[in-house]
């Protein structure tokens, strides 16, 4: 039991480090929504179900899909003014 | 008495005296009169601002200029030294905290035992978390349904278009496989949804976790089947109005509960027997108005991001 | 004193997942990033929230089989606290979204020293649109 509190603390600062250094915003969500699930996991084992349960429907579900239609809209906002640029040449 | 002071004449003091008695006027011809509402002339004003002008220009002209980079490194080097001394300061208290999973450490006092040990009697809820933030805590609850849904007006607001943006070329729409995946997955999300909220005051869970995966199952939905049909049972106007009656109920049966006990009046909710769905009082309804405002307020959040309004 | 540190690993993590999150609001320049920062700052405290309530060898905080007695469960306050933490956190970094949406459509960049330098660019040519204008009114 306790390996497995340090390798799933382990994960998530790891997670929380390649947040940073990841390149593509894309991939970094999608590490941020790994972490959500692996805390999920860690307070199952801290004998918490309630947020458990809470934290894998809002954190790595609904945090992230926002975070995706964010990343989703800012690229059709950038495709919008290149062709309006296009437009105008 | 005459025998006057050769260096009096012309001196500070003889115009001092002059001044007084009125014959003298230090400030004629040296200053310029002008008319009120007169446009000021020279170099005051604008040739400040050209100044100013000169100067902000040197600053960020160049990306490389020295003093952005000089501030930049010091920025850098400041900030990482914060974080270690930060990190320095949380472990050392962390080493007098008591050891992990100490039942006599100082956190788990009376309250935290009168909650436990009163709980079941006077709020009828097998799950001590639901009958704490629903029963003994509801009004920051309350408060918290109230933040969700100010979250989702300002984000509508700030994210509003004029026109709502046409289905665009990213949507998947009419995909092979979105959508009958959804059309299985989706009553079974939310139906696990509202057995969640139900559930609450028996087993984990409750509002807030059961309106979140509502509210992503509607989002799946949505995902799938484009705005046109979600539209049909989940229009702006039907979301605001239940998202308000929901909060309207929740304050006044709470408000009932509360002046009833005050009182010492004899109220009509009562624990019932735990274990049962229509038990633990109030809890089951307001846990529902909960999961209505998460569910709505999640579902909003997505709309607003992805068109702009509903 | 050091030997808390081999058995409060939550405490510890929650500590470096903090400092994380705070390197990632300070130094990080991409505000989706910084908003992930947050929202990581926001789960360690929740964690060290959380394992401050576990209490060993004792039960998620559900009566089970009617029995009240206190030694049977763990401390229910820290997951009542945390629980609606959780959801209005999610509304808080919605919130940011939005404004990072807004910012990205008046700049075109999601880069806070590039608008930072666009915005202080603006404010230099409406100075100096200003201190031109009364030129020319003069003259």
């Amino acid at each position: 039991m306790e390996t497995l509190r340090i390798l799933l603390l382990l994960f998530l600062i790891i997670c929380a480090v390649s947040v940073s250094f990841s390149k593509k915003l894309l991939v970094s969500v999608v590490i941020y929504m790994a972490f959500s699930l692996v805390m999920a996991i860690i307070w199952l084992i801290l004998e918490s179900p309630d947020l458990a349960i809470t934290e894998g429907a809002v954190g790595a579900g609904v945090t992230s899909i926002l975070l995706f239609v964010t990343l989703k809209k800012i690229r059709s906002i950038r495709t919008e003014y290149s062709e309006k640029e296009q437009e105008e040449e | 008495m005459s025998k006057r002071n050769p260096d009096y004449e012309n001196s500070f003091w003889q115009k001092f005296a002059m001044w007084c008695s009125g014959d003298y006027d230090p400030a004629k011809g040296k200053f310029e009169m002008k008319k009120p509402g007169q446009k000021s002339k020279g170099p005051n004003i604008i040739g400040k601002l050209m100044h100013i002008l000169a100067q902000e220009e040197s600053i960020y002209a160049s990306e490389r200029d020295k003093n952005l980079r000089t501030f930049n490194r010091f920025y850098i080097i400041v900030s990482v030294a914060l974080g270690f001394l930060l990190t320095i300061l949380l472990l050392v208290t962390v080493s007098q905290l008591p050891r992990f999973g100490d039942a006599n450490a100082p956190e788990n006092n009376e309250v935290a035992r009168r909650y436990i040990e009163k709980g079941l009697e006077e709020t009828g809820a097998v799950n001590i978390v639901a009958g704490m933030i629903l029963d003994y805590r509801a009004f920051d609850t309350f408060g918290e349904s109230c933040v969700l849904f100010v979250a989702s007006c300002c984000v509508l607001m700030l994210l509003k278009e004029k026109k709502p943006e046409p289905e665009k070329r990213y949507d998947p729409v009419n995909s092979a496989i979105l959508q009958p995946a959804a059309r299985i997955l989706v009553p079974i999300i939310i139906i696990f949804g509202i057995y969640v909220i139900l559930n609450g005051h028996i087993s984990p869970g409750g509002g807030f976790s059961g309106g979140a995966i509502i509210g992503t199952g509607f989002i799946l939905y949505q995902t799938a089947f484009g705005f046109e049909k979600t539209g049909k049972f989940l229009s702006e106007k039907f979301i605001k109005v239940i998202t308000v009656l929901a909060l309207s109920f929740y304050c006044f049966a709470k408000s009932y509960s509360f002046y009833t006990g005050a009182n010492h009046l004899h109220s009509v909710i009562t624990p019932g027997t735990p274990g049962a769905i229509l038990s633990a009082g109030l809890i089951v309804y307001l846990n529902i108005c909960v999961g209505i405002v998460v569910a709505c307020t999640m579902y909003s959040f997505y709309a607003a991001f992805r068109r702009g309004s509903f | 004193m050091v030997s808390t540190f081999f058995t409060n690993y939550e405490e510890v993590a929650s500590c470096i997942l903090f400092v994380i999150g705070m390197m990632n609001l300070l130094l990080q320049p991409n505000l989706i990033k910084k908003i992930i920062g947050l929202d990581i700052m926001d789960c360690s405290v929740y964690l060290f929230l959380a394992a401050k309530g576990y209490i060993e060898g004792r039960h998620a905080p559900i009566y089970v089989d009617g029995v009240t007695d206190a030694v049977n469960y763990i401390n229910p306050v820290p997951s009542g606290l945390v629980l609606t933490g959780i959801v209005v956190s999610v509304s808080v970094s919605a919130l940011m979204m939005a404004l990072t949406i807004n910012l990205y459509r008046e700049y075109s960049t999601l880069n806070l020293d590039e608008i930072m330098m666009k915005l202080r660019q603006e404010e230099t040519e409406k100075l100096g649109r200003l201190t031109y204008g009364a030129v020319e009114d003069e003259e």
